[in-house]
């Protein structure tokens, strides 16, 4: 492996001075980064580690939202009582993914920044263009199971692994970010993500150095919550198409709802098209078919994956209408 | 070290019919035979320099076109000229194959295709070898130790008594350790000439590439039965990826021979070169794809005539060995048929498919017969009793996992009539007697039949020893009635610590050697048919929606001849039978078919089963003794529990779903176009 440096940060405002310096990265849980480095993937000269900064908590806001501490494990977010009941979709979310070991580290930052398991991105030999700009996409005409129905470029059909932002997108939740000038901003998920265009090395609109110093959850939307992940394995496996729902239904018609898939897309897919034919319509497989059909309207597959789109109809249709029944959990 | 400047090495004798012992030359060429070759060897101070050192290294590759694609290469198919193992013939064929099935009234005419896949142990290959003096202690993770000492001398060239084989405990082999790799062969190469402890362990990425495949094969099998379900034509052809320069063929037609009866057989096995690693014995080598094609074509027959699969085998039963026209020696398929079928409520069993839904699952039951040839090997074995009374046991055996260390401890102990804590077993190491160590579900019978005539002999030393003793209180009895027990030796009520004996006679303590013959130099194994069985159950959910396949409980009956530990036994079949699911729904390592790369090449992107997916899961036993197996009647098990297993998730998806899918593993798009559509 590479030589690289270690210092922990000791807070938020040292960190983002520390990151300045050229080939720098923040660490925190490691559960990802560690890896990519021991793979040559990731070369970091320096590593800033900010897993000890002050930023494990959560908060209640006065407006009944929560500020996550980018530091708070993926554990410690999945069982806290609040999220439990008031963002169900989250804590099931977070449930779903890796395994109770990885959890216990994985911290809320870093899983937002996991990077996709392409493997073509894993395979240093191969051509990537998110791994090695310029030397192409091995996937596309390659071994494409897991990759891209939407938004994907001749660049770039990786997804974007995470189940909790998958839930957070549906959440509109809002990302906190210190920059090395120790500015503060807010950026909602779903502008925090980039598709891949002909960048798909540049996957969010974070700054060089700036740092989540914390993710805000805005009061939970009325409604039930549900995250359904569909899987090759029962457990400690990626999903290959999830969804998070949250519908409000009143006696005749859906009043609001939020849709968002995982194992699809560069990033959490928020499907705007799909809320958009359900709110104000019946609460019926029929609507949900039409939901299903306009959030997949612009879906590509690539040939192995090709099946996605049909299976994310299927869930999407599957998930609204347990949450229609009334069903606390999906299984 | 690179091809050139990496010393002269042996080449592999390709007409030595077992390939574990040949020689395994590395760095020996500049051309690159497949994807992931290794290419040059760095050697530094720290693991971490290493690494480091490596990723500096830049190759150049000239470029030529290759060969990966299994369908696509059809054309370049070809039959061997040689027997599998040296020992089992290609091609068979019984009465007329073609006039049999055409007769036949009901006719199954199906292929079915298996994936790649590999044994990943827990424990990577990895080797470290110390050089001492001109000797080379080698620390290998092997499965057998004679076999690695004797690649290692063929391939260095150096005299058999300078290499010094230790792997006392191994962390796993499934057949990826039945030979070494280049992980040994180049850390020989290196601590050799920098006369320094080197050591080589493969990455997790490594492995796929350098170590045991399993080719994946496309199996066609025809059965055509009268409409009460009996057989009268069986076939079962077999084609496979291979090397271009060395053939590698796995048995996979192989027990179909043995299985049901039927006048009119036809088996083959043909092979097709591709530019890939090559194939090797993976776990269950032959049974764990044939089995679960032909159990699954055994179930599409059922089907077909809407017969009751338990029943469908009960009725094809054979009186003798098929092909062979032998005798069983025991067989009890039907009683584990039976028994599994009671045990697991199969009368419960949805008759007809996609009929039963529970929620969101659609569910199912499904089952399948298993078999195994049982195979024995030369195995020797040393037992020797100190003036204390304690014995120390000694072979070359290997324990990779499976309880070698508890299973020889307790047959020393009965064959000598000690307590456990007072004997010890010593295994592992290229100075005790030669074994074939473990591998083919042999370890444990043999080295334990080897083992237990070793302690025969010690008895039958001692008890001559103390008759012909006057100082002995057995002196002048008859040997015949000798009973070993406890520590003491006792004739007609007459009693003497074992101990004892050995002190006065054998101060220096006495040893007897103990052996287990070759099959060929067991007329046994000429005269009978000596296999294992298994019957095997399985419920699954299959959602609705999604096609996400889960298994909901699994079990095992099992023929195995006498079971030497029940606990080391249940584990093995255990473990084979969630092999078997995984087999069946998970395992697929996928080539890039532009470069002959593995693309799945971690436990991430190479499926195996996950707790999760593993619920209730119980393997039983029949009681037994094969008498004509062995002294013991005791028979290999561990790759029998494989044998079938994942033809029995297949079926139950089937009989969830109604959809047969014959490409394997059983990934959820191959089952989502045969759903209904949602409803409403």
């Amino acid at each position: 492996m590479r030589s690289f440096t270690y210092e922990r940060a000791t807070d938020a405002q040292a960190a983002v001075a520390a990151v300045s310096r050229p080939g720098a990265k923040f660490i925190s849980g490691g559960t990802n980064l560690l890896d990519l480095m021991k793979l040559d993937i990731e070369q970091p000269g320096h590593l800033v580690d900010i897993s000890r900064l002050p930023l494990r908590d959560i908060e209640e806001l006065p407006d009944g939202g929560l500020r996550i501490g980018a530091q708070a494990t993926n554990s410690d977010v999945a069982a806290d009582p609040r999220v439990r009941t008031r963002y169900p979709v989250l804590s099931q979310a977070l449930v779903s993914g890796a395994s109770g070991q990885l959890r216990n580290k994985a911290s809320t930052g870093g899983n937002l920044l996991q990077r996709t398991r392409c493997p073509y991105f894993y395979d240093t030999a191969a051509g990537c263009n998110k791994r090695n700009p310029g030397s192409g996409c091995s996937a596309i005409g390659g071994f494409n199971r897991i990759h891209a129905i939407l938004g994907a470029s001749d660049s770039c059909i990786a997804t974007h692994p995470s189940d909790m932002a998958v839930a957070m997108t549906a959440l509109q939740a809002r990302i906190e970010l210190l920059d090395a000038d120790q500015s503060v901003r807010r950026v909602v998920i779903t502008d925090f993500y980039r598709l891949p265009g002909e960048t798909p090395h540049i996957e969010t609109v974070l700054r060089p150095g700036e740092m989540i110093t914390s993710v805000v959850l805005p009061p939970p939307p009325p409604g039930r919550q549900l995250y359904r992940k569909v899987r090759d394995r029962a457990s400690y496996e990626f999903a290959l198409v999830s969804v998070a729902a949250i519908v409000s239904a009143g006696q005749e018609t859906i009043d609001e709802a939020r849709v968002a898939f995982g194992g699809v897309a560069h990033q959490p897919w928020r499907s705007v098209e799909a809320e958009a034919a359900l709110t104000g319509r019946p609460a019926t497989m029929a609507t949900y078919r039409a939901a299903a059909e306009a959030a997949m309207r612009d879906a590509v597959g690539q040939g192995h994956n090709d099946f996605k789109i049909e299976l994310a109809k299927r869930t999407l249709c599957r998930t609204l209408a347990q949450l229609a029944w009334g069903a606390e959990e999906a299984r | 070290m690179t091809h050139l400047n990496a010393p002269a090495q042996g080449s592999p004798d390709l007409s030595m019919r077992i390939e574990y012992w040949r020689a395994y030359p590395a760095l020996s060429s500049p051309d690159v035979r497949h994807y992931g070759q290794p290419v040059a060897l760095v050697v530094a101070t720290t693991f971490e320099q290493a690494r480091a050192a490596a990723n500096l290294v830049d190759v150049e590759y000239a470029g030529a076109p290759g060969c990966y694609d299994f369908a696509a290469c059809q054309d370049q198919t070809y039959a061997p000229d040689a027997l599998i193992y040296g020992a089992i013939p290609p091609d068979t064929s019984v009465g007329d194959f073609d006039a049999g099935f055409d007769s036949a009234p009901v006719r199954i005419d199906v292929r079915y295709s298996t994936p790649y896949e590999l044994s990943q142990p827990m424990e990577p290959h990895a080797c470290l070898v110390v050089p001492h003096g001109e000797d080379l202690i080698v620390h290998v993770s092997t499965q057998i130790v004679d076999a690695a000492r004797s690649s290692i001398v063929r391939t260095l060239l150096i005299d058999p008594e300078r290499i010094h084989i230790i792997t006392p405990y191994v962390g796993g082999g499934f057949g990826s350790k039945l030979r070494i790799h280049a992980e040994t062969i180049l850390a020989a190469l290196a601590a050799r000439a920098l006369r320094r402890p080197v050591k080589v362990a493969l990455t997790r990425q490594q492995m796929f590439h350098l170590t045991g495949l399993r080719p994946t094969s496309s199996q066609r099998v025809r059965l055509g039965a009268q409409r009460d379900g009996r057989l009268v034509a069986i076939a079962h052809e077999v084609t496979m990826h291979t090397n271009p320069r060395s053939d590698f063929i796995e048995p996979t037609a192989a027990t179909t021979r043995s299985l049901y009866a039927a006048p009119n057989r036809l088996t083959s096995h043909r092979l097709t070169p591709l530019d890939l690693p090559r194939g090797e014995d993976v776990r269950a080598p032959g049974e764990a794809p044939g089995m679960l094609v032909v159990e699954s074509a055994m179930d599409e027959l059922a089907d077909a005539l809407g017969m009751d699969p338990v029943e469908l085998r009960i009725r094809n039963e054979p009186t003798v060995d098929p092909e062979q026209g032998l005798p069983f020696s025991d067989r009890q398929l039907v009683d584990c048929l039976r028994e599994g079928a009671r045990r697991f409520g199969w009368e419960r069993r949805p008759a007809t498919p996609a009929s039963v839904r529970e929620g969101q699952w659609l569910v199912g039951y499904g089952m399948a017969a298993g078999i195994r040839g049982h195979i024995q090997v030369p195995t020797t074995a040393q037992v020797r009793l100190a003036a204390d009374g304690t014995a120390v046991v000694q072979t070359d055996m290997t324990d990779i996992g499976t309880g070698t260390y508890t299973v020889l401890t307790q047959v020393a102990a009965d064959g000598l009539g000690l307590p456990p804590d007072q004997v010890r077993v010593e295994l592992g190491r290229s100075e005790y007697p030669v074994s074939m160590g473990s591998g083919g579900s042999w370890g444990a019978a043999n080295s334990s039949t080897a083992v237990h005539r070793a302690c025969q002999a010690l008895r039958e030393k001692l008890v001559a020893a103390a008759r012909n003793d006057v100082r002995s209180a057995l002196h002048g009895l008859d040997p015949a009635g000798a009973k070993f027990s406890d520590g003491i030796v006792s004739i007609d009520g007459v009693s003497e610590a074992l101990s004892e004996i050995v002190a006065r006679n054998y101060p220096d303590g006495v040893a007897a050697d103990g052996q287990t013959p070759a099959m060929r130099d067991d007329p046994n194994y000429a005269d009978y048919s000596i296999h294992t069985y298994g019957a095997h159950f399985a419920e699954v959910g299959v959602d609705a929606d999604t096609a996400e396949i889960r298994l909901r409980r699994m079990l095992g009956v099992f023929s195995v001849g006498r079971v030497l530990n029940a606990k080391t036994a249940r584990s093995q079949l255990i473990g084979g039978m969630i092999w078997g699911a995984g087999a069946a729904l998970e395992e697929d390592a996928v080539v890039d078919l532009r470069s002959g790369a593995f693309v799945t090449r971690d436990l991430a992107q190479y499926l195996v089963p996950v707790h999760a997916d593993i619920p209730e899961v119980d393997a039983v036993v029949l009681d037994g003794y094969d008498g004509k197996a062995n002294v013991l009647g005791a028979k290999g098990l561990g790759e029998l529990g494989i044998c079938g297993a994942g033809a029995a998730v297949a079926n139950a998806v089937f009989n969830a779903t109604g959809v047969r899918v014959r490409d394997f593993p059983i990934t959820l798009e191959k089952v989502l176009p045969g759903l209904p559509p949602l409803d409403d």
